[in-house]
């Protein structure tokens, strides 16, 4: 039998949780290491769907289509374009780390905490590889229920508030987006005259009205911006992440976050494109503000994990402000800082859970002077914080860069004001570091931190890898994204409002003139020749 | 023939890589090896290009060399590729040459630091950032080296970490440099969609024709990288990190904020003045920030106590007359000067930590004095760079300073105005080098006895290059002597290619800058003038701090007012404390604790809440009486009885 590849990785770890059933819950360390295991082959075989992506076909690839409930035209249609694939990548190998990083620190429940992992990534994978609605609204509110679980019995002392707390925030926008997907359903039946709930059917069978785009989409975007999180609906992701253990801190930022984005990327933006237009100035203008208010209070917070949970909102600012731009370069930052975010947010989540799992505080005042007890840990700290800031030749530059060059091409104003939380971003980590790193060690407890043991560097050397070869050499993830990004751009100029030039920019129509292609810069030529 | 130009970077980043890795397993010497050695291999390749350019016609002076595709997206492209021109080539010279003796003069001043590999790994990396800085072929490969550099100054201005004020230092360095990478980036932006490209050649090909000489567009977008500069070579108003900077060991004050990084601001004006020049306002607002800086920081520099800070000032006020240059449009007559100060400055910050090194790590001029005869060869070195950077004539800074003064004075975009504020500088900045050296080398020893007993010279590997530092402080000027001389001018000469597109770039305006223009009779006459202040204020200095020391005294009493002024350098620091930094903490707490904690949350709880209260009202119908049921479900149906009966 050939069993494709979409189908083998998103479901080998479900074949993993099989395994897991049979195996006594005491055998800690056999649970542990099979879950590991499985995870790695998930990974390879991610490996192996990286290789059998050719990265000059347009469209989807790979793509299974079965039918699963015919009688409302309910299909198992799995497909990946360049963006799915690197998304997966991501996932397979945040799995593994975090698998990696619950080593010692889970030991309680240890059989139904692995299985919740497990469970969580067939959910994330298959998101990412769903074509079909149905399809892709079961894998979505499948990963609640496990990241459920992980928060609310793994997690910290207001471990329980924090999980309600993300399930009715995100069960909240998962319901609308119910409603719109059953809406869409009868919507295709009353033209074709068959149900269907295929993506790619949609998009090019039916094109809706303004007034039913700009519902559709209102509904969809907030599902979507409330796992972004977008501001100002944010505020389930701090308690989250601090009361999350930390493999749950790192799939949280960095996989489910990306959901939302990925999902403005997949479903709003081709389905309705007029809405999308529409939608432009709001959602840039929330973006950012997510950007700057994210930033600024990350530079208040006390504890460390809330404040890298402040940053992720600003971070996925400037990812929702990219994809936004509507342009190639803004949303392939876009992107390609989904990947970042997922290593450098994901690595700081693993980094603060070490010092944790040494201190049991995350309070930035209970340390100071780390860096001389423990050299190692502080200079990949140092790495990770300043791939986070975006400092050139390290992952985080070449996304942030794109995405405010896409910017400032779409709006001058955007650009401008997103670009101080370039600024900021310094000083927020900066200032975490130095009284983090820096100065005398005064506590007590401090002076006897052991510096990282092998476990602990086979988790982060992946990462660190990562950061640079995205720095310095991206083309080959930038090979992978572009095809997908021209196609979603193609799609969304589908809108009647707009149309598509030549170099991939979505341009309004009404207010084009002959001869004033650049009409988007503010400061345009005609300015000057008066 | 290019092939060899990565080289350059790359050695240092070996070392920065072989040093980083094998932290804390490597012997002292070992260390000092590599990472002085991979710097000065690079030296020689340097030097190796250097010669191989000059061998060319003057009209093929450029080699490229393009390594590999770094950011494609969509028609942006952006390759790892370096440049080699008559600019950068001055520049990689300046850099590895002062960088290296600098790295051997460390080897001797980090001696007894337990941090000596790590100081050495972030040299390295330094020097790989800022010959990226220079060799860049592009806007984006510049920035590369732009903010790598400013992590280095991060790092070393940090060195010492555990003490509060160094880490302070360095964060503020980095976020200050942050402030103007914003305006270097939108720059940046606006560049790249008008003219399709961030690379050089291309940019000095098409900026002429894109660009509407003094529109809006290009003005913003010079003006905008102006603020870079004015971030990376600190300038008003971002000029506050660098005095903080010298929290950082002396060698790295002298390497990277004196002698190479802070004059990156200067180098990228002069990489782009294709552009300046077709924006004579960004020009004008260029050459007005350089002379207030040089200006307002020499005047601090009049009052400090703190031998470094007195450096640091002069730096940033030198740094201000380079601004001038290119405000000007003389922007040969800005990398004259930066060299040569690199040359002097270098040196004066090398002869100032062999000073604290010698008094045992005291820094304050209050209590040091009469050290010629304890440190000769220091003395003697720092003496002649003090010459230097007063504008003795005949050392390399009066030809540099002069070609300035001349320039502000002659050129078509300046203006006698900047001509007095260059002049008065120059003497202030006589009067505060020379009180330096009064006060250091001469007089009485205030020094405690303890610290004297241990003053001593400093060793072979700090004295040597200060005495080669101080061979180029009189002889860098010579290849750039003035016309008026009758001799050539070989700086001039040398440069001439990249300024030559500038030229063609402006039409009729850039033919007449280039050919100067001012009489030399003029000329000598304001040279003769400026000389004549200097040396005036140099005896002023004299007076004052070592013949009547007392009068000093006496002013600096009836002065107090202008003197704290002075010394708390204006207070600029407090205000920028009180009007911006101090808001935007509370406009953070406040965000977080009422916006996010109590509005958003709030909301959501109170809804939560609300939802909880209506349940709860609706569960007391659930009393589990069967009675009360059953009533209620009487009453239900008399009701549906009594609405059919209507109905009919």
């Amino acid at each position: 039998m050939n069993i494709d590849l979409l189908t083998l990785v998103t479901f080998f770890p479900a074949l993993g949780i099989l395994l897991l059933l049979f195996i006594p819950k005491d055998k800690a360390d056999t649970i542990k290491s099979l879950s590991l295991i499985i995870a790695f082959v998930t990974f390879l075989i991610s490996l192996f769907l990286y290789g059998a992506f050719d990265p000059i076909a347009n469209g989807m690839q790979l793509e299974v289509n079965l039918p699963w409930i015919s009688s409302f035209g309910i299909s198992y249609h799995m497909g990946i374009d360049g963006i799915s694939l690197l998304m997966i990548i991501l996932t397979t190998i945040l799995t593994v780390l975090a698998i990696l990083a619950s080593w010692n620190s889970i030991t309680e429940g240890v059989k139904g905490y692995y299985i919740s992992m497990l469970l969580l990534q067939v959910g994330m994978i298959g998101v990412f590889c769903a074509l079909d609605l149905f399809l892709f609204y079961v894998f979505w509110e499948l990963m609640l229920i496990p990241m459920y679980f992980i928060i609310g019995m793994w997690g910290g002392p207001r471990k329980l508030y924090a999980a309600i707390k993300f399930v009715l925030f995100t069960m909240f926008g998962s319901l609308l987006m119910l409603v719109a997907i059953m809406f869409i359903l009868f919507e295709y039946q009353s033209v074709t005259g068959e149900f269907s709930f295929d993506m790619l059917k949609i998009i090019s069978s039916l094109s809706f009205g303004y007034q039913e785009q700009l519902w559709l989409f209102a509904a969809f975007a907030l599902a979507f911006a409330i796992k972004v999180p977008l501001f100002p609906f944010h505020t389930w992701l701090p308690d989250a992440h601090v009361q999350a253990p930390t493999a749950g801190s790192v799939i949280l930022a960095g996989v489910l976050l990306k959901m939302g984005t990925y999902g403005f990327i997949r479903i709003c933006l081709p389905m309705f494109p007029d809405a999308t237009i529409t939608f432009i100035p709001y959602i840039s203008v929330l973006a950012v503000i997510a950007i700057i208010y994210g930033a600024l209070v990350a530079m208040v917070q006390k504890d460390v994990k809330s404040l890298v949970a402040f940053s992720s909102v600003s971070h996925m600012g400037f990812i929702m402000l990219g994809i936004f731009a509507l342009n190639i370069q803004g949303l392939e930052g876009a992107v390609m800082q989904m990947i970042n975010h997922g290593i450098s947010t994901g690595a700081l989540f693993l980094l603060v859970g070490m010092i944790y799992e040494r201190r049991h505080t995350r309070l930035i005042e209970d340390f100071g002077g780390i860096a001389k007890v423990m050299p190692v840990f502080s200079v990949v700290f140092m790495i990770v914080t300043l791939s986070s800031i975006g400092l050139p030749l390290t992952n985080g530059f070449v996304g942030e860069f794109l995405i405010l060059l896409g910017t400032f091409k779409a709006n001058v104003w955007y650009a401008v004001f997103a670009a101080t939380g370039v600024v900021f971003s310094a000083c927020y980590m900066l200032w975490m570091y130095q009284r983090v790193f820096y100065g005398d060690v005064t506590k007590e407890e401090n002076k006897k931190l052991l510096d990282l043991d092998l476990r602990e560097k086979v988790i982060l050397l992946p990462l660190i890898i990562l950061i640079f070869w995205i720095g310095i050499y991206p083309k080959p993830f930038f090979d992978k994204i572009e095809p997908a990004v021209k196609n979603v751009l193609e799609q969304v100029s589908h809108a009647s409002s707009v149309r598509l030039t030549d170099d991939y920019e979505i341009i309004a129509i009404d207010k084009e003139q002959p001869g004033q292609e650049k009409l988007t810069l503010n400061l345009s030529e005609e300015s000057d020749k008066k | 023939m290019s092939e060899y130009l990565y080289l350059i970077p790359l050695f240092p980043l070996i070392g920065f890589i072989i040093n980083g890795l094998l932290m804390g397993r490597l012997s002292k010497s070992i260390v000092s090896i590599i990472a002085c050695g991979s710097v000065f291999i690079s030296f020689l390749i340097s030097l190796f290009s250097f010669l191989e350019l000059k061998s060319l016609p003057v009209a093929n002076r450029l080699l490229e060399q393009t390594l590999f595709t770094w950011i494609p997206s969509g028609d942006f492209h952006v390759s790892f590729g370096y440049l080699l021109d008559p600019l950068s080539a001055v520049m990689i010279l300046v850099v590895t040459g002062v960088g290296f003796l600098i790295h051997v003069y460390s080897t001797g001043y980090m001696s007894h630091d337990p941090g000596y590999q790590r100081f050495f790994t972030y040299l390295n990396l330094f020097m790989f950032s800022m010959l990226t800085l220079v060799l860049g072929d592009n806007f984006l490969l510049m920035f590369v080296g732009w903010e790598g550099v400013g992590l280095c100054s991060y790092l070393l201005i940090g060195f010492w970490f555990h003490k509060q004020s160094a880490t302070d230092a360095g964060k503020k360095a980095f976020i200050v440099n942050r402030i103007g990478d914003f305006g270097f980036l939108l720059g940046m932006f606006i560049i790249f969609w008008h003219i399709g490209s961030l690379n050089f050649v291309d940019v000095v090909a098409k900026a002429p024709e894109v660009f509407v000489y003094g529109g809006a567009v290009v003005t913003t977008a010079c003006i905008l990288l102006f603020i870079g500069a004015t971030g990376k070579s600190a300038q008003i108003p971002l000029y506050v990190w660098l005095p903080d900077a010298m929290e950082g060991p002396t060698p790295v004050s002298a390497l990277i904020h004196a002698a190479t990084m802070v004059t990156a601001g200067v180098y990228m004006v002069v990489r782009t003045n294709v552009l300046f020049v077709i924006a004579p306002d960004a020009l004008m607002t260029v050459a007005v920030i350089g002379a207030a800086t040089a200006f307002f920081a020499a005047t601090i520099g009049l009052a400090q106590n703190d031998i470094k800070r007195v450096l640091a000032y002069s730096t940033v006020s030198q740094l201000g007359y380079m601004f001038l240059a290119c405000g000007v449009a003389a922007f040969t007559a800005g990398v004259f000067h930066l060299m040569t100060h690199a040359f002097f400055k270098a040196l004066l910050f090398l002869g100032a930590g062999s000073v604290i090194h010698g008094m045992s790590d005291e820094q304050d001029m209050r209590n040091m004095g009469g050290l010629r005869k304890y440190m000769p060869v220091t003395f003697k070195t720092m003496f002649v760079a003090t010459l230097a950077i007063a504008g003795i004539p005949g050392l390399s800074g009066f030809f540099s300073k002069d070609e300035i003064l001349w320039k502000s004075f002659s050129s078509q975009f300046g203006h006698p105005l900047f001509w007095v504020i260059g002049v008065v500088t120059a003497a202030l900045t006589a009067f505060y080098m020379f009180r330096l050296v009064y006060l250091t080398f001469y007089g009485k020893e205030r020094m405690s006895a303890e610290a004297k007993s241990h003053i001593h010279e400093s060793p072979k590997s700090m004295t040597v290059p200060l005495i080669v530092l101080a061979v180029l402080s009189v002889i860098g000027g010579w290849v750039g002597i003035p016309h008026i001389f009758g001799v050539t001018n070989y700086f001039e000469h040398w440069l001439e290619p990249v300024m030559a597109q500038t030229a063609s770039a402006s039409g009729a305006e850039g033919h007449a800058l280039l050919a100067g223009g001012g009489d030399a009779g003029m000329e000598i006459t304001l040279m003769v003038v400026s000389v004549l202040l200097v040396l005036i204020s140099i005896f002023c200095a004299y007076l004052l701090y070592n013949k009547k020391t007392e009068i000093s005294t006496s002013l600096a009493n009836k002065l107090s007012g202008v003197k704290s002024l002075l010394l708390n350098k204006y207070y600029v620091d407090e205000l920028y404390g009180g009007i911006v930094i101090r808001p935007v903490i509370y406009l953070s707490l406040f965000l977080w604790k009422v916006f996010d904690v109590v509005i958003i949350d709030g909301l959501i709880n109170g809804m939560a809440g609300w939802y909880g209260d209506i349940s709860d009202t609706f569960r007391k119908g659930q009393t589990g009486r069967v009675r009360t049921y059953a009533t209620v479900f009487m009453f239900g149906v008399l009701m549906i009885i009594a609405y059919m009966i209507m109905d009919i």
